[in-house]
C-alpha cells in the first residue's frame, strides 16, 4: 500500500519538452512510472520519447485519462499551470517549480479551496512510492520498496539523506513526500499524516521539518491526539540566524517565531521522537521503529 | 528585498498615501538645502539604513535651526549606527532623510502582510503605534486587529471600516483613511510586497493622517516582474561576498563562524551547518549551490568560501540528485587549481555518479579529506576544529 500515488497512477508532465521536463520524465519512466502524456503549448502533436505531447491539459486528459500532473513550468507561468490542471480534472498536482511568487501561490491556494484536488509542492522534489511510481526529481535507487515507513519533508536533498539512511538500515518506505520549502504550499504534514494513519502498510513516519512558519508546531498538536503510529522528527536550522532567508523562501525566522528550538520542544511535548543529529538518524529510526 | 524609508515614501507618494514633506540627502549641503525649503522648524533628520530601532540608536534627531541640521548631518553621515537589528558590527550611514516635524496627537500602527498559514493578505491595525509591534503582539495581542483578505477577491469597503474602527479614528480622519487603505493595498499587490508597514501612522494635532515612517519589503521571487525595483537595491547595505555570490545565482549567507561549507539543497545546507555546530565548530556561511548547479557555479561557490579570511576549514556535503557528483568534483578541482587551497577540506559525497566524482577528486592530486558518511564527516570536522 501507499498514499497518493501508486503503480496505477497515470501521469502527465506539464513542461515536458523543456530541459528539466525531458530529463526528469526519462528518469520517471525508467523507474517504472506510467507517464501517459506531456503538455507544452505550441508543441501539440509532437512526441517526447514516444510520449504524446498536447497543447492543453484538457486535451491530454481527454485523450489519455491522465489523473496526476507533474509540473516543470517556469515560475512566471507555474500558478496558471496548476489552475489549468485543476480545471481539467486532475486530482493530484505535483509542482516541482521553485521560485513562484508568493502572491501567485496565495491565489492558487484560495482557488483550490473546496475543490477535489491535491496539490503537492511547489518547490519540492515530488512524491515517490518506491517500487511503484516516482512522480518527481528524487534519485530512485536510494529508496527501498515495501515499507513500513512513510517520509514527509519540507526539503529536497535533506529528504534523500534521510531516505538513504533508512535504506542503509534496511528500513523500506511506503511513500515519501516532499511538501516543499515555500511559505505557501499545498499538501501539509497533517494531510499526509491523515493518509498514513489509514494506510495499513505504514507502521511509522519520519517528519523532516525546518525553521520558519508554524507547520511543525501544528503538526505536533495533531499527532498528540490524532495519530497513533510512532513518529521520528528532525528539524534543520538550529544554527540559522534570525531574519535571514535560508535558501527556501519559507525558511526564515521572523519575530522570534519559527525557530528550531520551539519546533523541537513542541514535537517532544507531543511524544514525537526527535533526532537532533542527522549523522545518526538512520540508527535512531532503527531503534524507534524497531521497538514499535 | 528591503528598501530604504525614503524610497518607500517615494512609493507612498505615488499611491497618494500622505507622508511628511522632505527629501533624501547624501551630503550636508543637500540636507541643509532641503531643510531650508521646508515650512519651518523643528525638522527631523533620519539615518537611512536597512534596519529598525534607529531612534534608540541615535539615528533619528530633531533640529531647530539650519545650523543644527548642519551639525547633526555632519556627525550622522559616515557614522556606524548600532541598533538591536544591526548586530554589534552596526551599519554605516551613507544618507539621511530630512523631513518637516509634525505636531503629533496620536501614534497608530498599520501594516499589510502576506500571511503564509492562511494564504490571505492581512491588514493589521493597532492603536499601540510607535512601539515594537512584535512586543505588542506577544504581550497584548488583543490590541492588534487583523483583517483577512482573499487575494482573489481583493479589498472591500468593509475591510477598511474594520481597520478604521480598530484604530478609533476621529470623524475627520475617517474618510481619508477609507480612501487611503485601498491605495496602500494596491501598492502591496502591484509590487508583490511581502510587507508594507507604517509605524507610526500619526494623527496630527490638526486631525490629519500622515505616514511618519514607511517600511516596504518585496517578495524576492517576484522581482523578475518588477525590473523598475532594481534601482532601489542598495549594494552598500549588503555583504560583499553575498553580492559576489548573487552574481552566480548562489544562495549564500555570510556568518560569523570559522568552518566554511558548501552543500546542495537549502534543507541539507541548514542541517550541515547544525552538524558543524554539534561537532564543536561554528559555520562561517550558508551556501546552497542549488539542485541543478553547473561546474561553474560550484567553482564560484567554492572560490567565495576560500576567499573568506575567517574560514579555517571547509566541509563539502553533496547528495547527488540532479546535481551529479562528477559535476561537483569538477567544480571543486577547477576552483582549487585557480585559487589554491590553504585550509583543510573535508568532502562527503553520495548519490548520482558518486564513483566518478570520487575518482576525479582522487586523481586531482589535491589534498582533500574524504568522509564516507555524515557521521564520519562530522568527526572529521571536529578534528579540524580541535
Amino acid at each position: 500500500m501507499s498514499i497518493f500515488v501508486n503503480a496505477k497512477t497515470r501521469v502527465l508532465v506539464q513542461g515536458i519538452t523543456g530541459k528539466e521536463g525531458q530529463f526528469h520524465t526519462r528518469h520517471c519512466v525508467a523507474y517504472g512510472t506510467r507517464v501517459v502524456a506531456g503538455v507544452t503549448p505550441g508543441k501539440g502533436g509532437q512526441e517526447m520519447d514516444c510520449i504524446p505531447v498536447f497543447n492543453t491539459v484538457q486535451e491530454a486528459v481527454d485523450r489519455t485519462g491522465a489523473d496526476c500532473s507533474l509540473i516543470f513550468v517556469p515560475p512566471a507561468f507555474a500558478a496558471e499551470a496548476v489552475m489549468e490542471a485543476v480545471d481539467a480534472g486532475i486530482r493530484t498536482v505535483v509542482t516541482i517549480t521553485e521560485g513562484i511568487p508568493v502572491l501567485d501561490m496565495m491565489k492558487v491556494k484560495n482557488y483550490l479551496s473546496g475543490k477535489p484536488v491535491r496539490l503537492i509542492g511547489p518547490n519540492c522534489p515530488g512524491i515517490i512510492t518506491p517500487g511503484e511510481a516516482k512522480v518527481g526529481i528524487m534519485p530512485g535507487p536510494i529508496h527501498k520498496p515495501g515499507g513500513p515507513i512513510g517520509v514527509i519533508s519540507r526539503s529536497g536533498t535533506l529528504t534523500y539523506e534521510v531516505v538513504y539512511q533508512l535504506t542503509l538500515q534496511g528500513i523500506g518506505q511506503t511513500t515519501c513526500i516532499g511538501i516543499g520549502g515555500d511559505p505557501v504550499n499545498g499538501t501539509t504534514f497533517i494531510d499526509c499524516l491523515e493518509a498514513f494513519e489509514t494506510d495499513p502498510e505504514t507502521k511509522g513516519v519520519v517528519i523532516v521539518g525546518e525553521i520558519g512558519g508554524t507547520a511543525e508546531e501544528e503538526t505536533a498538536r495533531f499527532i498528540e491526539t490524532r495519530f497513533s503510529k510512532p513518529v521520528v522528527g528532525f528539524i534543520a536550522g538550529l544554527t540559522a540566524p534570525p531574519g535571514r532567508r535560508m535558501g527556501h523562501a519559507g525558511a526564515i525566522i521572523s519575530g522570534g517565531s519559527g525557530t528550531a528550538e520551539v519546533k523541537i520542544a513542541a514535537m517532544r511535548k507531543s511524544g514525537i521522537h526527535v533526532c537532533e543529529d542527522l549523522g545518526t538518524l538512520g540508527e535512531f529510526c532503527a531503534e524507534v521503529f524497531g521497538r514499535a | 528585498m528591503k528598501i530604504h524609508e525614503y524610497q518607500a515614501k517615494g512609493l507612498f507618494r505615488k499611491y497618494e498615501v500622505p507622508v511628511p514633506d522632505g527629501g533624501v540627502a547624501f551630503d550636508v549641503e543637500t540636507a541643509v538645502e532641503t531643510a531650508g525649503r521646508l515650512s519651518g522648524f523643528p525638522v527631523v533628520v533620519k539615518a537611512q539604513i536597512h534596519a529598525g530601532g534607529r531612534g534608540k540608536g541615535g539615528g533619528v534627531q530633531l533640529a531647530r535651526s539650519l545650523k543644527e541640521v548642519d551639525q547633526i548631518v555632519q556627525k550622522m553621515i559616515g557614522t556606524t549606527l548600532v541598533t538591536h537589528q544591526t548586530g554589534s558590527q552596526g551599519r554605516r550611514v551613507g544618507k539621511v532623510l530630512v523631513e518637516e516635524g509634525l505636531a503629533i496627537a496620536e501614534e497608530l500602527y498599520l501594516s499589510i502582510i502576506a500571511d503564509r498559514s492562511t494564504a490571505k493578505i492581512v491588514v493589521m491595525a493597532s492603536r499601540a503605534g510607535g512601539m515594537d509591534i512584535e512586543t505588542v503582539a506577544a504581550k497584548t495581542p488583543e490590541k492588534i486587529v487583523k483583517v483577512y483578505i482573499n487575494p482573489l477577491d481583493g479589498i472591500r469597503a468593509y475591510h477598511c471600516r474594520q481597520a478604521a474602527y480598530a484604530l478609533g479614528l476621529p470623524k475627520e480622519a475617517m474618510k481619508p483613511f477609507l480612501a487611503m487603505l485601498p491605495r496602500l493595498y494596491r501598492l502591496f499587490v502591484d509590487y508583490d510586497c511581502s510587507l508594507v508597514e507604517i509605524n507610526p501612522l500619526v494623527l496630527t494635532a490638526g486631525q490629519r493622517l500622515v505616514a511618519l515612517d514607511a517600511k516596504i519589503n518585496f517578495d524576492d521571487s517576484a522581482l523578475f516582474r518588477h525590473p523598475d525595483l532594481l534601482e532601489y537595491r542598495d549594494l552598500t547595505e549588503e555583504d560583499p561576498l553575498e553580492i559576489e555570490a548573487s552574481k552566480y545565482n548562489l544562495n549564500y549567507i555570510n556568518l560569523d563562524g570559522n568552518i566554511g561549507n558548501m552543500v546542495n539543497g537549502a534543507g541539507l545546507a541548514m542541517a550541515t551547518m547544525d552538524l558543524i555546530k554539534r561537532a564543536g565548530g561554528e559555520p562561517a556561511n550558508f551556501l546552497d549551490v542549488g539542485g541543478g548547479a553547473s561546474t561553474e557555479m560550484v567553482e564560484n561557490g567554492f572560490r567565495i568560501i576560500l576567499s573568506d579570511e575567517k574560514v579555517k576549514g571547509i566541509l563539502i556535503n553533496i547528495f547527488g540528485g540532479i546535481l551529479r557528483c562528477d559535476v561537483l568534483a569538477e567544480g571543486v578541482v577547477q576552483a582549487a587549481k585557480k585559487t589554491g587551497i590553504t585550509v583543510p577540506v573535508v568532502v562527503r559525497m553520495e548519490g548520482t555518479n558518486v564513483e566518478e566524482g570520487r575518482r576525479i577528486l582522487a586523481e586531482s592530486g589535491l589534498n582533500l579529506i574524504t568522509a564516507v558518511d555524515l557521521k564520519d564527516a562530522a568527526a572529521k570536522v571536529a578534528e579540524l576544529v580541535a
